[in-house]
């Protein structure tokens, strides 16, 4: 979770992302923004994010991004 | 068959009236009757691309629900005996047998598509060089019919194909039921393209006779009516005059042009959406907005979020994440960061996928050079917004304006001409000629003949000018409402005698000032020849 908060930080220091849980509803990342995230998850973690992955319920919190990939991790 | 022709509005009044009178069970049926009717009167020969499409789609996705059910059987059966690896290696296989079926559905429609559609300006483009070469051989013109509304129908149904390869939701079973998501006639001259996952339940359910739907419908009409034929088709003229006559209409007369060329775009396509949006409606379906209050961005990203939306997103989900999120962008991405650093590298994904999506959004709104110079200046404007923004946050942090009134009024003022200037290129259609035009801008000071008789040199009178003012400043009131929420609803809590004040009003309105009259046609909705 602290990984993918300090990767979120980097793009917009003034969001406080252990909150937050609208980025996308709320339109604070955008697409550029989605695939610098997914970039730096797939290095991080060593894994492949699917573009069906990209929806914004996987997208709109940190939360939700550690969940999905938690998942990622499990199923690969 | 236009929206705005008699024709038309006769066949809608008979399908409102039969659509719920039948038995519910039938009212999709009687839906997809319709739009085939709709479609063979804008062209038989059509009716072959539209089912082409159509056929095609539905096998395949046939196919790949097949393989993925034998995929899910396969794991289900052999859970136990099957490691982690012989696990995925099994998918991978079956998903590159999937993937074959989806390219070749992919290319069998968007190859109508591009044989269609871009086979004359190929063909032109390679005259060109054999001019140059000085052959007297030359490739013909081919007499090439563009079918009503192919760029978007197919942009449609591709999208439910990938969709159904990434199973998203399931295959449609029923080959009539994907038909009418294909061809659903109101949605079929300009869009909005939708999702079969947004529409199948409002498409197939029973839908009985709900007033509301009825009246916030019809009214939605009479509003695309009003921007189309009141607004559209007037401001045309002018913008027609000046851009057809470009040694003529110079300096002043550019900037004016785009001015024109922003309202006149806006209320034709607006309203085109409008009233499939509203027809749509009238028969209880829920079609996906398109805009929303672009001309209030503040920025160009924004503006395209907010402008034909429903494209927007199609070239987003389908096109810009599966290039900038490929293995392929990934890797080369890496290697950039290595050899350029990290600042360059993570943005080699992002430029490249977007450089395509701009270039294929140009070509799709045409085969010519001028739709792909206006793609690529989007890119450009787009790209370089993004490079500044740290520059203009530290600007807004510096002088405090980020949230003035007056400083997001220059925002949305900038975003607008700035937009402006990037469309003119539909209307010369001439890259060239658009270029020299916007130098004309800065040479030619002639702003005192546009109030010394040149406004009336653009093929309007006086009284079309104030007709014009007075519906500008009625959809500037009408977005400005549109922010507190639906304006139907709004009007809809208003005293009997002011709704109905309104409605004949705007109804009267489109009979005197409208361009329209016994046996005249309107125009042809801008967006139905892309």
């Amino acid at each position: 979770m602290e990984q993918i908060i300090k990767i979120l930080s980097e793009l917009h220091p003034d969001v406080d992302f252990e909150t937050c849980d609208t980025l996308i509803d709320d339109k604070i990342i955008d697409s550029f923004d989605i695939v610098t995230i997914i970039s730096e998850l797939c290095d991080e973690f060593d894994i492949t994010i699917p573009v069906e992955e990209i929806i914004p319920k996987n997208f709109n919190s940190a939360k939700a991004l550690h969940a999905m990939v938690e998942r990622l991790i499990e199923e690969e | 068959m236009l929206f705005t022709s008699y024709r038309f509005i006769f066949l809608l009044i008979i399908l409102f009236i039969t659509y719920y009178l039948i038995p519910k069970k039938y009212q999709w049926i009687l839906l997809l009757i319709v739009s085939y009717l709709f479609y063979s009167l804008a062209g038989i020969k059509s009716l072959v691309y539209i089912m082409a499409t159509t056929v095609s789609t539905y096998i395949i996705s046939w196919k790949l629900n097949v393989l993925q059910t034998r995929q899910t059987d396969y794991l289900k059966q052999h859970k136990q005996e099957l490691s982690r690896e012989e696990r995925k290696s099994y998918k991978a296989m079956m998903k590159g047998k999937q993937r074959k079926w989806l390219v070749l559905c992919l290319l069998f429609n968007f190859g109508i598509l591009a044989v269609l559609k871009y086979t004359n300006f190929t063909f032109d483009n390679i005259n060109s060089v054999l001019d140059l070469l000085n052959t007297d051989r030359k490739l013909p013109v081919l007499g090439l019919v563009l079918p009503l509304g192919i760029s978007f129908y197919t942009f449609q149904t591709m999208g439910y194909i990938i969709d159904v390869y990434r199973e998203k939701y399931s295959y449609e079973k029923n080959i009539f039921r994907l038909a009418l998501f294909v061809s659903f006639f109101p949605q079929l001259v300009q869009g909005p393209i939708s999702r079969f996952d947004d529409l199948k339940e409002t498409l197939f359910e029973k839908h009985p006779y709900i007033a509301e739907n009825i009246s916030f419908g019809l009214q939605r009409i009479l509003w695309g009516f009003f921007k189309k034929l009141v607004v559209a088709d007037r401001m045309l003229i002018a913008v027609n005059t000046i851009v057809r006559n470009p040694d003529e209409f110079q300096g002043i007369y550019v900037v004016l042009g785009i001015f024109f060329y922003a309202i006149t775009l806006y209320a034709d396509f607006t309203g085109g959406i409008d009233i499939a949006i509203g027809i749509a409606q009238v028969l209880g379906i829920r079609l996906k907005e398109n805009f929303e209050r672009p001309y209030f961005s503040k920025s160009t990203t924004e503006y395209w979020r907010r402008w034909h939306i429903t494209l927007g997103t199609w070239f987003k989900d389908y096109m810009f994440y599966p290039i900038s999120v490929s293995k392929s962008m990934l890797n080369l991405s890496k290697k950039c960061r290595a050899k350029f650093g990290d600042e360059v590298g993570k943005r080699i994904p992002v430029y490249i996928a977007s450089i395509v999506v701009w270039f294929t959004t140009g070509i799709w709104h045409g085969a010519a050079w001028n739709f792909i110079v206006w793609g690529l200046l989007n890119c450009l404007v787009i790209l370089v917004s993004q490079e500044l923004t740290p520059l203009y946050t530290k600007f807004h942090e510096r002088f405090h304006v980020g949230h003035t009134f007056w400083y997001r009024l220059f925002q949305v003022g900038r975003t607008f001409w700035l937009m402006g200037l990037i469309r003119i290129l539909d209307c010369y259609r001439d890259v060239g000629t658009t270029f020299r035009m916007y130098g004309t801008i800065i040479t030619k000071m002639n702003i005192g003949e546009l109030f010394n008789g040149g406004f009336m040199k653009l093929g309007l009178m006086l009284s079309d000018y104030m007709v014009l003012m007075v519906s500008v400043i009625l959809l500037l009131i009408v977005s400005l409402l549109q922010r507190k929420g639906s304006v139907r609803r709004q009007l809809a809590r208003k005293p009997l005698m002011i709704r109905y004040a309104t409605y004949f009003i705007i109804f009267l309105a489109i009979l005197i000032f409208g361009a329209y009259g016994v046996g005249y046609d309107s125009g042809q909705f801008i967006y139905s020849q892309f």
